[in-house]
């Protein structure tokens, strides 16, 4: 509990993931139940929707997807594989993990508060834009939610900041950083995004208190404010704020090829600086989910230009891929299917990225479903995807044991069609026009959603495969040994026993060739 | 919930003088397949507009091929690479990992990809924003939940509130001899705005409370109604009927409830709903005597 070994950490935070992952997949699931036919079936109150809209967004990103990918695989991972024997501040660390379940308490205390009068909750959608979250939802729920965002952000800086000085002051001699494993570069490029990107997320929500508390007037036309500066400063962090969530997933899908492809991961140059361009032009393409505010055509024209941009090296990094898989020896190791799966689907939400970037198509598709299909594609079948990779990938590392193959095929498997069902048809709703956080909609998309919904029950069907693995494994208990992955499983982590000892590398490794990435 | 009781009942009785008005007319069988989203509909909404018509275009035409190409080709490498290098039949894994001209051709084949589709882009985009001159100026303002319509003094000057019908009213109407497919659900309103056809028609955005956005998918219409703020867009229908659109920025509890229909009819059509607007307006509607739509204090 206050322990502060990293590998410790990492395993509280998976287990916070975890919990998050399974209330946020049910607020999702209770969604999709309510939207499978048009009318109000459930959500008598349509804010209660909205509170669930709301939630399942939040969680998902602050308490599933962050939790799992910077703190469980970051904090087991990152000292192990550049030899260092835990993080620089163990101290720190623990602090940084258990401002994080107090942040989740939080935001579950505020869909039990008032919001709105007479209703409880935030339904103010992730973004939280005012008025809307200010003198549209008076009630207590707005300030726990914005004093969660608080807690959950200065728990991440201070994590982001453990992993840069880790990272630069405590790699084992040897490993310079061009020889650091991608995953660690992948962790590195999103500490440095989340140190820049989440102050302003501080500031705008402590704007947001003052203006529903104090009486300031940030964002309040009425006081010579503007709303439309909350977006700005929002998305300043919004946008880096999913790069942080998909970054981890490029490092850890670049260490799963390379190592059952038994090949080198191809242009381990470029697949580095291309995360650092990314998380770069990250920064400056935030106002492409602001085109219908009425912001002027040069804005739009510039931010049209640069989010273009991003495809360039997010290209590199899947043709990289491909390369680094071309002329290997592949095994189809549970987490390499998991692996290849992401490549395909990560380019499906890609490429509709790209449509979306233009403003001129955007005018039709912001904020209807076209939108949400959009960033399921990267986030859920892509940094979801990319999770369940690495957690097949390193769990015997993590655990000591194994969860047999089929188990894992078979998770796969079904979430490869659950997630497409679920999500490719929102697609053809957005296109149409449906729009994003409808409670109910016109008859005419009755038929896609019902599909829709259908694929959300397949999926949530794979997530107890996969809680029926991890306890199998537990209880069967067939040992893991050092590296039960083979030759092409390089990196310094297998190294070492599974589970590694409490202090590892107490005579610290010294790295020559270039074979450890 | 949505509006109550005598209001209504008047509201639904006007809607539906002028839909028999109208019912004589081609245009009401033809709003059926265009302006609203169809059961299955996998692809954009039918183009009402010239701008709609090039963002059909530009999507359909341009960016969606090129979507499916390079997914497709990238499946296709994948199946290669499955079925080519798996670790049976290519037991020994080559050692290739620098190929200079093949990483120059992944970056340089996508930008050149980007600059194809970045020309009409750009192009469309401007289309969108400068706004020609224009025929008619309505001031439309996004409440919770519903719309409230004001046409400048040199364009009718007439208001008036758009609240959606609830089913009970649908149900009402029905039973009164309007037809089902004519009030969709979710959809249909009590009053429905007016414009001719093939008119340049200006609409001015904003909100009175939180933000909403005002959006008619075949129009290729969509702009937030931010308070504080007014905002500017456009569109010259050109066909006759009905055009739907729904709220599409969070805004509480009735987001999904506060629909935005579009009537395009013949200029005389429009002449006389004016007038009887304006009757309307003198008998019941005097909080609307002062609106004025006022131009010159756009904010970019």
């Amino acid at each position: 509990m206050f322990s502060t070994n990293h590998k410790d950490i990492g395993t509280l935070y998976f287990i916070l993931a975890i919990a998050g992952g399974i209330v946020g997949g049910i607020l999702s699931i209770a969604m999709r139940m309510e939207l499978q036919e048009p009318g109000l079936q459930y959500f008598s109150n349509p804010h209660t929707f909205n509170v669930f809209v709301t939630g399942h967004g939040l969680i998902m990103v602050f308490f599933m997807a962050m939790p799992a990918l910077i703190g469980g695989f970051g904090n087991w991972f990152v000292p192990l594989m550049i030899g260092a024997p835990d993080m620089a501040f163990p101290r720190m660390n623990n602090i940084s993990f258990w401002l994080t379940p107090a942040a989740l308490l939080l935001l579950v205390i505020s869909m039990f508060v008032e919001g709105p009068p007479g209703s409880n909750g935030v339904g103010g959608g992730w973004t939280v834009y005012p008025p809307l979250s200010t003198s549209g939802q008076p009630g207590p729920a707005m300030d726990f939610a914005i004093l969660s965002l608080h807690l959950a952000g200065a728990a991440s800086i201070l994590g982001a900041i453990n992993f840069i000085v880790t990272i630069f002051n405590m790699r084992a001699p040897g490993m310079t950083l061009h020889r650091m494993p991608l995953f660690v570069w992948s962790i590195l490029v999103t500490a440095f995004l989340l140190v820049l990107s989440l102050p302003v997320l501080a500031g705008a929500i402590t704007m947001l208190l003052t203006d529903r508390n104090f009486g300031t007037t940030f964002f309040a036309p009425e006081g010579g404010g503007d709303p439309i500066l909350f977006q700005h400063l929002f998305w300043f962090f919004g946008h880096p704020e999913v790069y942080v969530i998909i970054l981890p997933g490029f490092g850890l899908i670049s260490q799963i090829i390379s190592t059952f492809s038994r090949k080198p991961v191809f242009g381990y140059l470029g697949m580095a600086y291309a995360m650092v361009a990314i998380g770069f032009v990250g920064f400056i393409v935030w106002a492409h989910h602001m085109y219908t505010t009425g912001i002027s055509l040069g804005a739009q024209q510039y931010f049209v230009a640069a989010t273009m941009v991003i495809a360039v090296p997010t290209g590199v990094k899947i043709f990289s891929w491909i390369a680094t898989m071309w002329g290997g020896s592949l095994r189809f190791t549970t987490p390499m299917v998991w692996a290849i799966g992401f490549v395909f689907l990560f380019t499906v939400g890609g490429v509709t990225g790209v449509v979306l970037a233009n403003a001129g198509a955007d005018r039709v598709l912001h904020d209807t479903y076209y939108v949400v299909a959009h960033f399921h594609y990267v986030l859920s079948l892509g940094a979801v995807f990319a999770i369940f990779a690495g957690w097949y990938y390193w769990f015997p590392k993590i655990s000591g044991y194994v969860i047999p193959e089929w188990i894992g095929k078979l998770h796969f498997a079904i979430a490869f069609v659950g997630a497409n069902t679920l999500f490719f048809p929102q697609h053809f709703l957005g296109l149409a026009g449906m729009p994003r956080r409808y409670v109910d909609y016109p008859d005419a998309f009755a038929g896609w959603n019902y599909v829709s919904s259908i694929g959300s029950y397949i999926f949530a069907a794979g997530m107890l495969v996969f809680f029926f693995g991890v306890a199998y494994a537990f209880v069967r208990k067939e040992k893991a040994g050092n590296n039960p992955w083979g030759e092409g499983a390089n990196t310094l982590e297998w190294t070492l026993s599974s589970p590694p000892p409490f202090h590892q590398f107490n005579t610290l490794p010294r790295i020559t060739g270039s074979d450890h990435h | 919930m949505f509006g109550t009781g005598k209001m209504m009942n008047r509201a639904i009785f006007r809607l539906l003088a002028a839909g028999a008005a109208l019912s004589g007319l081609s245009g009401v069988a033809a709003a059926l397949e265009t302006g609203r989203p169809q059961p299955w509909q996998m692809g954009l909404q039918a183009p009402a507009t010239p701008v709609a018509e090039n963002i059909a275009w530009f999507h359909n035409s341009l960016l969606l091929p090129i979507i499916t190409v390079i997914s497709l080709f990238v499946l296709m490498l994948l199946v290669i690479i499955v079925t080519r290098f798996n670790e049976r039949k290519n037991p020994t894994p080559s050692k290739t990992t620098h190929h200079t001209m093949l990483e120059v051709a992944w970056t340089v084949v996508p930008v050149l990809i980007l600059v194809i589709i970045a020309i009409p882009s750009f192009r469309l985009l401007k289309e969108q924003i400068v706004i020609p001159k224009s025929d008619i100026t309505i001031k439309v303002t996004g409440k919770q939940w519903y719309w409230t319509f004001e046409y400048a003094k040199d364009s009718g000057g007439v208001g008036f509130d758009s609240i959606m019908l609830s089913d009970e009213d649908i149900a009402k109407a029905v039973k009164n001899g309007a037809k089902k497919d004519d009030l969709p659900r979710l959809l249909a309103v009590d009053n429905e705005a007016y414009v001719p056809v093939n008119k340049v028609v200006r609409v001015q955005v904003t909100a009175a409370d939180v933000i909403h956005a005002f959006a008619i998918q075949s129009f290729g219409v969509k702009i937030d109604a931010v308070p504080g703020r007014l905002n500017e867009t456009w569109f010259k229908a050109t066909k006759e009927g009905v055009y739907y659109g729904q709220c599409q920025e969070l805004c509480g509890k009735d987001h999904a409830f506060m629909p935005v229909v579009i009537r395009v009819v013949s200029q005389e059509k429009y002449d006389a709903w004016l007038k009887t607007q304006k009757q309307a307006r003198l008998t019941d509607a005097p909080q609307f005597a002062q609106t004025e739509a006022a131009p010159a204090a756009v904010i970019r």
